[in-house]
């Protein structure tokens, strides 16, 4: 039954193989040459206030190829589960079923479950450890660059930060549990649906629905935020006002302190914490940007900060692929089940 | 002797039409049996819940005493090829084999390999490549070279050439008797069966119209040419199964265990051919006709 | 012929249907936040001047839903040709012949030729209108942010204006040509490769690769860049500094809200890449900056930036999706032509 699973996915390991292999090659050429310059920026020596030579060193960057492998790993890491469930998992109990040779594979002398099971198992193992050798290729390759970000503070060119929810994702361990969940998600999706092409269309839209949820819903309350207040002075904005009812609207962009933390939100409140909304009518038509925050400070305005402290890095990202990983286990016993009635 | 196929009421229903309805047999074992039937009959419904493709609606099958594909020990028992004789068209032949030997215990490599050596089939050569003669004699050499109990094969020779078709038949029959086999093919093409089957199964319908053994069917089934006459003055023994009427002729074919006795008739025998189209075509006014009770005392043994 | 197209398309146009409706039903139900959004900002009665209220705006965008909605929306432009491609185009004839319908396609009466003619034809014109309609729904959107965008501001990032690469690729006519191009590029692949999954695979590196090499090395030239040279003096010296392998350089300002910066050099009276291998400790950042600014001016700098202006986005769309179209044709004449002399077998 391994060998049968083996020969059966041997051409899709094949072309896996080649592509990371590829990819290896790429990074290897290119990353020696990052690291060199990373040492030559003198970020490597740097402790503090590295802001400088930072921003030397990404100015050095950015534009060039450097810059545009980082977003090619990036969106690699990202594709490649979402590939894995159409093009390994869709296909592999679909195809069987509409070619008719599930009644040649389902007559020998193994059951189906079993013969389901090691598909199944075997198949998501080969999804996990070809996620987990890119994720692992990318990231050390990219070490320089996030290096480079947190000595920085917050002010780097290329707002890089491996906490950012859209380099979350490309990072770490978690598109280990991405690979196994999008290959277990289809075949399930192929097993109910039956057909080939439509198994492959449906996957595709339930990972991205899927990635979407985790990403702007669930992930945030993982691990509940911490909270903390900081006074206006310690926040960069990205806009503040007023509009025309007096309605404050602040945007901040950046809290001074916690720039390798993770921003949940970052919303102005009074001095009672509740939610600030409107503006105290003492601050309107206040001229000038700084004037109008330091009338909002007088009057008790602050920011209310809920963030992930960096600390919770591998603790999020455990427990985010522990989810996937279980929503696997819920889908392969969801096949399990579905495998045996199917008539 | 133990049933291979044992079936009590068994049905199928998709969605809102009965494949297959009240089907009660009882498949003897050693025998080489035909499941014959016009297309749509049934025919693969039944082998597909024979085999456990299928789940019942009603009614239970068991298969050499236990419910199909339940173990991994059951599977072993039983071989199937099924329509299209489906292979996987990317592996070679030798993958085929090596797919049957890891996959079976009591898989039989030299018997695999002498098989494949007679065909004269090339082991590098894709499955998806062969004719699809040689793609049939694959799967049947993948069916019997595990060492089944009980082969059944869903009109495995529909689309061979005549002399393809013999020499599958003539494998077929060397097998069952070099293993002792028992042999359930469904088939449409009677002339063929007549030469291997021993055991009958007409099925009309979604539904069994007749099952026994060929010698007992034939020894019971009568033609009967004689002045024209209402089918109900026939004596209860005789049950009919089709009539046709000329201005002064009426023929009848007839069941019966008693002889015959009545001068008025000429009597004469069917041969497997003219009774499994009479019992097509006689079928739809009927329902099922059930074996009466001396003939299945003569089949149980 | 026309009908047998339809009839076999129909499940994915379906599938086209149902998600253009659903995205239409998003976008109308967020646009109009965004527009009084953009009102009250005051960005619909200015003229002049507008980058700070524009930044505002902005600023206001990235706090809300309609930020994910953006995203979203971009995120739909740049998937939406490689799915066609993949899922339209690869399967149209591939998928024929792993079934072997094409023997019975083949023996009716219209030729190969004709057969071929009408899928493209039929299930291409559906490619660009779904392309095209995705665009427009996008584009409306979206237009309160590429406009403010457009006026340009030190807080919302150049690299959002609708001319840069990315961004670029959702908007516009483009979108048609990246449509009708994938759909080629998967049929052509399907009729070569006679299998409907490897076919899939081939389309999507082939078409990945495009979109990367395209806009890097393709678009930056189809019309000469502008180039603008500033002076660097004591006062118009910002605060950003740039590093290469030799040491230190510095940019100036310059203003170009909504254009595609290609590429922004220090350069020294001489016309070189100014590079300074001993740069004083003032610039190194321990020293007070107003004396790094000083030595720098005495310097005679000048930054040089090579860019793209705004106002080339629509002829470079059009240009674009010209280029496209032509090679979407193109390879409809090699799937024809392939289509005709194949000697399939199985």
């Amino acid at each position: 039954m391994i060998w049968l699973t083996w020969r059966q996915l041997r051409s899709q390991a094949i072309v896996a193989a080649a592509a990371l292999a590829t990819m290896a090659v790429v990074l290897a050429v290119t990353g020696a040459d990052l690291a060199t310059q990373y040492r030559t920026s003198g970020l490597d020596a740097c402790t503090a206030n590295c802001a400088a030579q930072a921003s030397n060193f990404f100015a050095g960057i950015k534009g060039g190829a450097t810059e545009l492998i980082f977003y090619i790993g990036i969106f690699l890491l990202y594709a490649t589960p979402a590939l894995i469930g159409m093009f390994w998992g869709a296909p592999l109990v679909s195809r069987e079923l509409e070619a008719g040779t599930f009644r040649l594979a389902w007559s020998q002398s193994v059951t189906r479950t079993r013969w389901l099971a090691i598909k199944l198992g075997l198949g998501a193992l080969g999804a996990m450890a070809a996620a987990g050798l890119l994720s692992l290729m990318i990231s050390l390759w990219s070490e320089p660059l996030y290096h480079a970000a947190q000595k920085a503070g917050g002010n780097n060119v290329l707002s890089i930060s491996r906490f950012s929810p859209p380099l979350f994702g490309a990072n770490g361990i978690v598109p280990i549990g991405y690979a196994a969940f999008a290959f277990a998600l289809g075949v399930t999706v192929g097993l109910l649906v039956r057909r080939m092409l439509p198994a492959m269309a449906i996957t595709l839209v339930i990972f991205a629905a899927v990635q979407l949820l985790m990403i702007g819903v669930v992930r945030p309350h993982l691990i509940p935020p911490s909270t903390t207040t900081v006074p206006l002075s310690a926040v960069s904005m990205n806009g503040e006002g007023e509009s025309n009812n007096g309605q404050l609207f602040l945007a901040v962009a950046t809290v001074n302190s916690m720039a390798d933390a993770w921003i949940v939100s970052a919303r102005p409140v009074n001095s009672a914490g509740q939610p600030a909304t409107t503006v105290p009518p003492a601050c309107m038509q206040t001229p000038g940007v700084n004037t109008f925050t330091q009338c909002l400070g007088s009057h008790g305005v602050s920011i209310q900060v809920r963030y992930q402290p960096l600390s919770r890095y591998w603790a999020l990202q455990w427990l985010e692929t522990a989810a996937y990983l279980i929503l696997t286990g819920g889908l392969g016993a969801l096949c399990y089940w579905r495998i045996r009635r199917l008539a | 002797m133990t049933a291979v196929i044992d079936a009590r009421g068994l049905g199928k229903k998709y969605r809102r039409r009965w494949a297959l309805s009240d089907c009660t047999l009882s498949i003897p074992a050693g025998r080489v049996a035909g499941l014959v039937g016009p297309n749509g009959a049934g025919k693969t419904t039944l082998i597909s819940l024979a085999t456990g493709m299928l789940a019942p609606t009603t009614g239970t099958v068991t298969v050499l005493g236990e419910q199909p594909a339940s173990s991994p020990a059951q599977l072993a028992k039983v071989g199937y090829v099924a329509q299209d004789t489906p292979t996987y068209a990317s592996l070679s032949v030798e993958d085929h084999l090596r797919f049957g030997a890891h996959l079976n215990p009591g898989w039989d490599a030299r018997l695999a390999r002498k098989r494949v050596e007679q065909l004269a089939l090339d082991p590098t050569k894709k499955a998806g490549k062969l004719s699809g003669g040689q793609r049939a004699q694959l799967a049947l050499t993948l069916a019997i070279a595990k060492r089944p109990e009980l082969l059944i094969l869903d009109e495995p020779i529909a689309s061979l050439d005549p002399l393809a078709r013999r020499e599958f038949l003539q494998i077929l029959m060397e097998s069952t008797a070099e293993h002792e086999l028992s042999v359930v093919m469904s088939s449409h093409l009677v002339a063929d069966l007549e030469r291997v089957c021993d055991y009958l199964i007409v099925l009309v319908d979604s539904r069994v119209r007749v099952d026994g053994d060929v010698d007992s069917l034939l020894a019971s089934h009568h033609l009967l040419t004689g002045p024209r006459r209402d089918t109900a003055t026939l004596p209860a023994s005789q049950q009919l199964i089709t009539e046709s009427h000329t201005d002064r002729q009426s023929t009848f074919l007839v069941r019966s265990t008693e002889p015959i006795l009545d001068p008025a008739w000429s009597v004469a025998g069917v041969d497997l051919e003219d009774l499994v189209l009479a019992y097509m075509s006689g079928a739809s006014a009927r329902s099922q006709v059930r074996q009466p009770a001396s003939a299945a005392a003569q089949v149980n043994r | 012929m026309t009908w047998l197209a339809w009839r076999q398309f129909r499940a994915q146009s379906i599938a086209a249907t149902a998600t253009l409706g659903a995205l239409a039903i998003v976008l109308a139900a967020t646009g109009p936040h965004l527009a009084s959004l953009y009102s009250s900002a005051g960005l619909t009665d200015c003229h002049a001047n507008c980058g700070a209220l524009a930044g505002a705006f902005i600023g206001q965008v990235q706090h809300g839903y309609s930020e994910k909605v953006y995203y979203l929306g971009i995120a739909l432009m740049c998937l939406t040709p490689a799915v066609i491609g993949i899922f339209w185009g690869a399967p149209l004839i591939a998928r024929e012949f792993e079934e072997g319908t094409h023997r019975l396609a083949w023996n009716q009466s219209v030729t190969r030729t004709r057969w071929a003619v009408v899928k493209l034809g039929l299930v291409g014109l559906a490619a660009i209108a779904t392309a095209g309609l995705l665009s427009l729904m996008v584009n409306w959107w979206a237009r309160p942010i590429d406009k403010a965008i457009g006026y340009g501001n030190s807080s919302s990032p150049a690299e959002f204006s609708r001319i840069t690469p990315v961004i670029f690729d959702g908007r516009g006519v483009a979108p048609l040509g990246y449509a009708a191009f994938a759909f080629a590029l998967g049929v052509t692949a399907g009729v070569v490769l006679r299998r409907t999954i490897p076919a899939m695979a081939v389309t999507l590196v082939v078409f990945a690769a495009v979109q990367v090499f395209v806009p890097t090395v393709i678009r930056p030239n189809i019309f000469t860049p502008d180039r603008l040279t500033v002076p660097i003096t004591a006062t118009t010296t910002g605060l950003d500094f740039r590093g290469t392998r030799a040491g230190l350089t510095v940019v100036g300002d310059y203003s170009k809200p909504g254009a595609w910066i290609l590429s922004d050099q220090t350069i020294t009276p001489a016309g070189h890449a100014f590079a300074m291998p001993h740069p004083p400790q003032a610039c190194l950042g321990t020293g007070s900056l107003q004396s790094c600014f000083s030595w720098l001016a005495s310097r005679h700098l000048r930054q040089l930036v090579t860019y793209q202006p705004a106002s080339r986005f629509w002829p470079l769309q059009w240009t674009e999706m010209a280029i496209y179209l032509v090679l979407a044709a193109g390879l409809g004449v090699i799937c024809l032509w392939q289509v005709r002399r194949r000697q399939v077998v199985s």
